[in-house]
């Protein structure tokens, strides 16, 4: 898949998800408008709910993914977070791309992630711990990493699922709420038959919507890092640089705690643990948001011994 | 017999048609890629004068504590003053190479002051001038990129064909050539 395929896929798959999202809102209006109001009154204001929180996350899911991280912009007095800058700055040269916003969080689990609305509209956090633990070109190598992730529109993406994901979750704890109202009606005996049905199928999709969308943003993002890990290095021309900071990265074992929100998927390496990245098997492959680091490195390391084409 | 001569005619003028907007097509794709390879070259130039204003500085910065490397300091400003002077792209990559060998002389003997080490306006400018050399490479390596897919455009069939009737001229690149790293000094193994 060369860069141009890979932003029309980005592409239709933002819109994708957007469709989805809107039409699972139009289905619990619809669902309540058959139950209550025979106009589609709910149809309406949920559509039009979706269609708002989609357009917020589009436009400020970014501040509000760093916001929710703590990451507030580098200090360039310090001398460390300026060389950060300067090599952010030296990596949007090599992509061609302008220069995107850059953050620090104060945590020492090395880890970084880049997130906004395309080239032009973005931003890469990082911690302090990566910028403590890194050498200057292993740094490039992550700045070139989450570079490319902004070149293909991955970041795009990524926030409309993280931001969505957070949206569908907020729905689905209203309607375990509503379950426990129904069921007290329910066993009064002033609901049809017919509307419990609609109601189970109406809880179903509300409770199951965060695992599917949780699913959704796994299977989305782990090819994705392979891709990223690859032009990353083909920006940096550089490819073992980023094996040793994945391997850094990897070394630092503790979690990071500013990335536990639903957007695991943003980051670099998994924030939940480095161990994650260590199993395998069907279960933990279903679940895992990056693939294992091991075969991360074993690609870039194959990459660094093959002519570059 | 009229019909198929219609036909035909109107297969002709399919056939013309669809060579123009070809050949329109190739056009402007060869000029795009000439003006992002410009444009790319011109942040190879943002980068050079970046580097240019930075020199004087470090040389300043140093000079009072370094005063017996007259020699290195005036190695790296004469290359630089030549580097800022000289034009054309493939003498420019000559004479810039000089200078980033200049300068790399001059980091070496940095290290050799401890108390020029210690300090941070040197250490500061040092990262600068880092970054700057870098920024030289990546952007180069970015120009050479599209000026390559440019050249390549411009030799293949059947855009060479385009390229020969509107006169696009191969573009240059900005390489580290042969010539220049043979005048760059060995770093510093004799020195520590």
């Amino acid at each position: 898949m060369n860069i141009y395929e890979q932003i029309a896929h980005n592409r239709r798959m933002t819109w994708l998800v957007v469709s989805l999202f809107v039409i699972f809102f139009l289905f619990i209006g619809a669902m309540f408008d058959m139950l209550y109001t025979g106009i589609p009154f709910f149809s309406v204001i949920a559509l039009l709910t979706a269609g708002f929180s989609s357009f917020m996350s589009y436009r400020y899911g970014d501040k509000m993914v760093l916001a929710s991280c703590g990451a507030h912009p580098l200090d360039l007095d310090d001398p460390a977070q300026r060389q950060w800058q300067n090599v952010v700055e030296e990596m949007s040269i090599a992509a061609g791309l302008p220069v995107p916003a850059t953050f620090i969080i104060d945590e020492e689990d090395p880890n970084a992630f880049a997130t906004g609305r395309g080239p032009g509209h973005s931003s890469i956090a990082v911690t302090r711990g990566l910028l403590a633990r890194l050498n200057r070109e292993e740094q490039q190598a992550v700045a070139g990493h989450e570079m490319s992730h902004i070149m293909n529109y991955d970041i795009r993406l990524m926030l409309i699922i993280s931001s969505l994901v957070g949206a569908v979750a907020l729905i689905s704890d209203w309607a375990n709420r509503s379950l426990f109202r129904s069921r007290r009606r329910s066993s009064s005996g002033s609901d049809s038959s017919y509307s419990i049905i609609i109601l189970a199928i109406w809880l179903i999709t509300a409770v199951l919507a965060p695992f599917v969308s949780r699913v959704l943003a796994m299977l989305v993002s782990r090819a994705r890092e392979y891709l990223a890990d690859a032009s990353g290095a083909r920006i940096t021309r550089n490819p073992l640089a980023l094996a040793s900071a994945l391997e850094k990265i990897e070394m630092a074992v503790k979690p990071t705690t500013s990335g536990n929100h639903g957007h695991a998927h943003l980051w670099i390496v998994d924030p939940r643990g480095s161990n994650m990245g260590m199993r395998q098997g069907r279960v933990a492959d279903l679940f895992a948001t990056h693939p294992p680091i091991e075969l991360r490195i074993a690609a870039l390391k194959k990459m660094a011994y093959e002519p570059s084409g | 017999m009229g019909d198929a001569l219609a036909i035909v005619l109107g297969l002709i003028c399919c056939l013309g048609l669809a060579i123009v907007g070809g050949i329109i097509l190739m056009y402007n794709g060869l000029i795009t890629l000439r003006g992002r390879a410009e444009n790319a070259w011109s942040q190879i130039d943002v980068q050079l004068r970046r580097r240019y204003d930075l020199i004087p500085n470090l040389v300043e910065t140093v000079k009072g504590i370094m005063k017996f490397e007259q020699d290195t300091f005036t190695r790296v400003i004469e290359a630089r003053n030549k580097a800022v002077s000289v034009q054309g792209i493939a003498d420019k990559a000559v004479q810039e190479n000089i200078l980033s060998g200049a300068l790399r002389q001059l980091f070496a003997l940095v290290e050799n002051y401890p108390q020029l080490k210690s300090n941070e306006n040197v250490a500061r400018l040092q990262e600068e001038l880092v970054s700057t050399e870098n920024r030289i490479g990546f952007a180069r390596q970015f120009y050479n990129d599209i000026a390559t897919k440019f050249n390549i455009a411009i030799q293949s069939f059947p855009s060479n064909l385009i390229a020969g009737m509107f006169n696009f001229k191969t573009a240059e690149l900005f390489e580290v050539s042969d010539e220049a790293q043979k005048q760059a000094p060995k770093v510093d193994l004799n020195l520590k």
